[in-house]
């Protein structure tokens, strides 16, 4: 077999060891999603809304070589030095220089997926570097040492009781105490005072104005800008798809954004950041890695509209179901798993498969990915490119030559009937796993097609 | 009784396979209602499964013989109607055949799920149906998602059902509010062994959805659903039924 | 070939056919434009909002609903705080600045560099205060940037509500890192 030795299939199933937690994810997640869809019916053009961000992204996609061009211009016109980065490798190295020519030894770094895709912290901490993450659910998760399960809610797995343990073991707080409140301003005390002493801080990048040269980010907690503007070096880091055209295409991306994500009007923040502050330094730091490989991948290159809200994962009833970590990649859930495996199709041959392609995802998609038809398509490119059971093949083609000729059929159907009913055993076992949790059909004697045949010569 | 409708149309019964092999009722039921409701309906021995099983397993590749077969059975036919949503929006999006793709585009623009077909194309507004239970109605995706059979709750639109509509036209019928109206209930083809922990986790939750609510009865669009589902309460001894909803409109007036 | 020109080639080679930009036209609805529809919504995100005929009016009302401020800045008074090290207003209790415009559908009030003085003055007190003029309050987002134009600053921000998160459990949280507390005055 060339799947991972650990798949998706096999971490859900030990996710699901905990029923009682299961539930508490799922319902968790649909409380989310509930606020998504209010906040979606108080917009009258929400589907209009929609088809616009996706035709803006469209066009993002034909003429992302332009404007980029256009974009780093703009930033250099601005006063922020441009770093263009290839590769995850590439982007980390860059990264250490930077702080290595400033003598950086502690830094913060607010909320950036790209750098969970690129692996920065480990690759920092290799070179001396301690990164402290801010957001509040990224701190969480870096004291656990897990990585986030959620792009937008990084913790969304941890209890609390969990996360007053850890800030108990970490920052000292009393023994037993998992009140949110009390939780959230030891952070903050605790996270002041990594604010004040740092001399860099990095930033993702939710838009990238091509027009203005200009980058959006949003945050609800106010660390992204107690962070850069603390600090004497601002790095921004973004993949080459956040880039929009216009500064008004803000208005309606910020308009779906937060809505979509987790069913507030706007983030409490919105940062427009342009210019360097007199005497700092900002550093924007592009990142390929992939991208301009899925741009040319005709039925996926649609995922690069992404912005990164969380919706289909909040939506997605196997990912409240399976959690974050059973997708063993930075961006999990069904956006995920139509990027990873442009990443690697070998690691991640799993994540397409699991799911029912039940649609959910693309209906709340503020962008309007076809993400369950991505799904399906990157299962036939899986299958195509050898990365899949030879046993599975094998069953696919038996099932073929079955269901493919009509007497075939017929024959299988009638004799597996009978077996059910005269040794219901040879499938009612442990080696079935319909019936692990599960009662199968009881066969009748006579199938559809007979029936309809001996009614047939009886009117005759 | 039988509904007259203006010109007769020649409907082409399309069973899926499982129904065929596993549930047969569903087949009758969804034969007899269509001939109640004035449709010529023959049913094309020799039929036996769209390819969906396999081409969502990745293997669309292998489907051509299942295509080319789909394609001999139905091409003659006004209308391709069949008691899944699943299968029909298989054949919507995927059936091909390059020897005779006019026919085989012909079959995915005349191909209805059953209620679509019911309340689109018969445009029936009344049934003579009877059938005095609670029930919950089970949207499944394809049906709902893919084919458009009711308003998805994802979306700002206007709300609408077909199973719905026709179901509100069953004398005595209540039909139950459930907490989430159109969420997956974890089937999913193969998904429903290769992922067997979440299938059923999510089987589960669906179930307990309708038994809170207090249906004696799950119906739906696709009986690989309520297959699923059916397993589930089998295994926990409920008393809830499961009925595809063919069996229900199908249901005579004492 | 540099990573630059890298890159760039397999975007150009890779990008699909030019398509159209679409129009922004008739995606503001008629969403209400009042102080009333923006207090409703400020509110939700845990913000408060006082209307004032005067800016005057500002001092009394903190001190009364704000009785333990020891220092209290304003961004339009700039006096020597602005060229302290920006570190040294963590002990900022309150920064009353004045918002450009006010979007009524999110509570979002724009503020750039020339507003706030100091970049970290609205995030790293502990208070925020913000005046915003009557008629500069606009329904939608995109009458936002309508007005707003083309940048001016080296940065600007939107701010709805009160610094905050929901990370532990979905519990909603008031003061995260940035400001406890935000109070609008509507001014008019």
């Amino acid at each position: 077999m060339n799947r991972p030795t650990t798949d998706h299939a096999a971490l859900a199933d030990k996710f699901n060891e905990n029923e009682p937690r299961v539930n508490w994810h799922d319902e968790t997640l649909w409380w989310v999603r509930a606020k998504r869809d209010r906040q979606a019916w108080s917009i009258p053009e929400w589907e209009q809304l929609r088809e616009t961000a996706s035709q803006i992204k469209l066009n993002v996609l034909g003429n992302l070589h332009d404007y980029l061009i256009q974009f780093e211009q703009q930033a250099q016109q601005n006063g922020a030095v441009v770093h263009w980065a290839a590769d995850a490798a590439e982007h980390n190295r860059i990264v250490t220089e930077i702080l290595k020519k400033h003598d950086v030894k502690r830094m913060v770094k607010s909320k950036s997926m790209l750098t969970e895709e690129c692996h920065l912290n480990p690759h920092l901490q290799a070179n001396g570097i301690e990164v402290i993450d801010t957001d509040l659910g990224e701190r969480i998760v870096q004291l656990a040492e897990e990585p986030p399960s959620h792009i937008v809610l990084p913790c969304i797995h941890k209890k609390k009781e969990e996360i007053g343990e850890l800030f108990h073991e970490h920052l000292g707080t009393p023994a037993g105490n998992a009140d949110p409140q009390f939780l959230t301003a030891a952070a903050r005390q605790h996270l002041r005072k990594e604010f004040l002493q740092s001399k860099a801080a990095i930033t993702g990048v939710n838009f990238a104005v091509a027009e203005t040269g200009e980058m959006v980010v949003c945050t609800n907690e106010g660390n992204a800008d107690m962070g850069a503007h603390l600090a004497d070096v601002h790095i921004a880091c973004m993949g080459i798809e956040k880039i929009i055209p216009q500064r008004k295409h803000l208005g309606v991306f910020l308009r779906l954004l937060a809505r979509s994500a987790t069913g507030q009007p706007i983030t409490t923040y919105s940062s427009h950041f342009r210019q360097p502050a007199p005497g700092r330094e900002l550093h924007i730091v592009i990142v390929d890695n992939g991208r301009s490989r899925q741009l040319g991948r005709e039925d996926f290159r649609n995922s690069l509209k992404c912005i990164r809200c969380g919706a289909c994962m909040n939506t997605c009833p196997v990912y409240r179901r399976s959690g974050g970590h059973s997708y063993h990649t930075a961006v999990a859930g069904p956006i995920g798993s139509i990027l990873a495996p442009n990443l690697d199709m070998r690691d991640y041959a799993d994540l397409p498969f699991a799911s029912t392609l039940c649609g959910s995802c693309s209906n709340v998609c503020p962008v309007k990915i076809d993400i369950h038809q991505q799904l399906y398509k990157w299962r036939q490119v899986l299958v195509q490119e050898g990365h899949t059971s030879g046993m599975k093949t094998a069953g696919m083609k038996m099932m073929n030559a079955v269901l493919s000729k009509p007497g075939n059929y017929k024959k299988a159907g009638k004799m597996g009937r009978w077996v059910l009913r005269a040794f219901p055993g040879m499938v009612n076992n442990r080696f079935n796993p319909w019936f692990k949790q599960r009662e199968m059909p009881a066969p009748p004697a006579q199938s559809f097609s007979e029936w309809y045949a001996q009614q047939q010569s009886t009117k005759k | 009784m039988t509904i007259k409708i203006a010109t007769t149309v020649k409907v082409g019964l399309f069973i899926p396979c499982y129904i065929d092999q596993f549930y047969p009722q569903v087949g009758i039921a969804t034969l007899q209602l269509l001939q109640k409701l004035g449709c010529e309906v023959e049913y094309p021995q020799g039929q036996t499964c769209c390819g969906q099983p396999m081409a969502n397993s990745g293997y669309e590749h292998l489907t051509h013989q299942c295509n080319s077969l789909f394609v001999r059975n139905f091409a003659a036919y006004d209308y391709i109607v069949g008691p899944s949503g699943s299968c029909v929006l298989h054949i919507k999006e995927h059936l091909h055949d390059p020897a005779h793709e006019p026919a085989a585009a012909g079959i995915r623009e005349r191909i209805y799920e059953l209620t679509a077909f019911l309340t689109d194309i018969l445009k029936v507004t009344a049934l003579p149906a009877r059938f005095p239970h609670k029930v919950g109605l089970h949207q499944s995706c394809h049906g709902q998602r893919g084919l458009g059979l009711a308003q998805m709750s994802e979306l700002v639109a206007a709300p609408f059902s077909k199973p719905e509509q026709l179901l509100r036209m069953v004398a005595g019928l209540e039909l139950v509010e459930l907490d989430r109206k159109d969420e997956c209930c974890g089937f999913g083809g193969t998904f429903c062994v290769t992922e067997e922990a979440v299938s059923v986790k999510m089987g589960k939750d669906r179930v307990t959805d309708h038994v809170k609510h207090g249906a004696e009865v799950i119906t739906g669009t696709d009986v690989s659903c309520l297959m699923h589902m059916e397993g589930i309460l089998r295994r926990q001894h409920q008393p809830v039924k499961v009925m595809h909803i063919a069996e229900i409109l199908n249901q005579q007036i004492p | 070939m540099s990573s630059r020109e890298q890159i760039l080639a397999a975007v150009k080679k890779n990008q699909p056919d030019t398509a159209a930009l679409p129009s922004l036209q008739g995606l503001a609805g008629d969403m209400p434009s009042t102080p009333e529809a923006y207090r409703k919504v400020l509110e939700s995100l845990g913000g408060s909002l006082f209307e004032i005929t005067d800016a005057a009016q500002v001092p009394a009302l903190l001190a009364q609903h704000y009785p333990h401020l020891e220092r209290v800045v304003f961004a339009d008074d700039k006096r020597e705080w602005v060229n302290e090290d920006p570190h040294r207003l963590e002990n900022v209790d309150m920064a009353v600045v004045t918002g450009q415009w006010g979007v009524a559908e999110n509570g979002a009030i724009w503020l750039t560099e020339n507003d706030i003085a100091v970049r970290v003055l609205p995030f790293i007190c502990q208070h925020l205060a913000i005046i915003l003029p009557r008629e500069r309050i606009l329904a939608t987002m995109h009458n936002a940037y309508e007005k707003i134009g083309a940048p001016q600053t080296g940065f600007g921000v939107f701010i709805a509500g009160p610094s905050k998160t929901a990370d532990i459990e979905q519990s909603l949280v008031l003061g995260a890192h940035g400001a406890k507390s935000l109070v609008v005055f509507v001014l008019g």
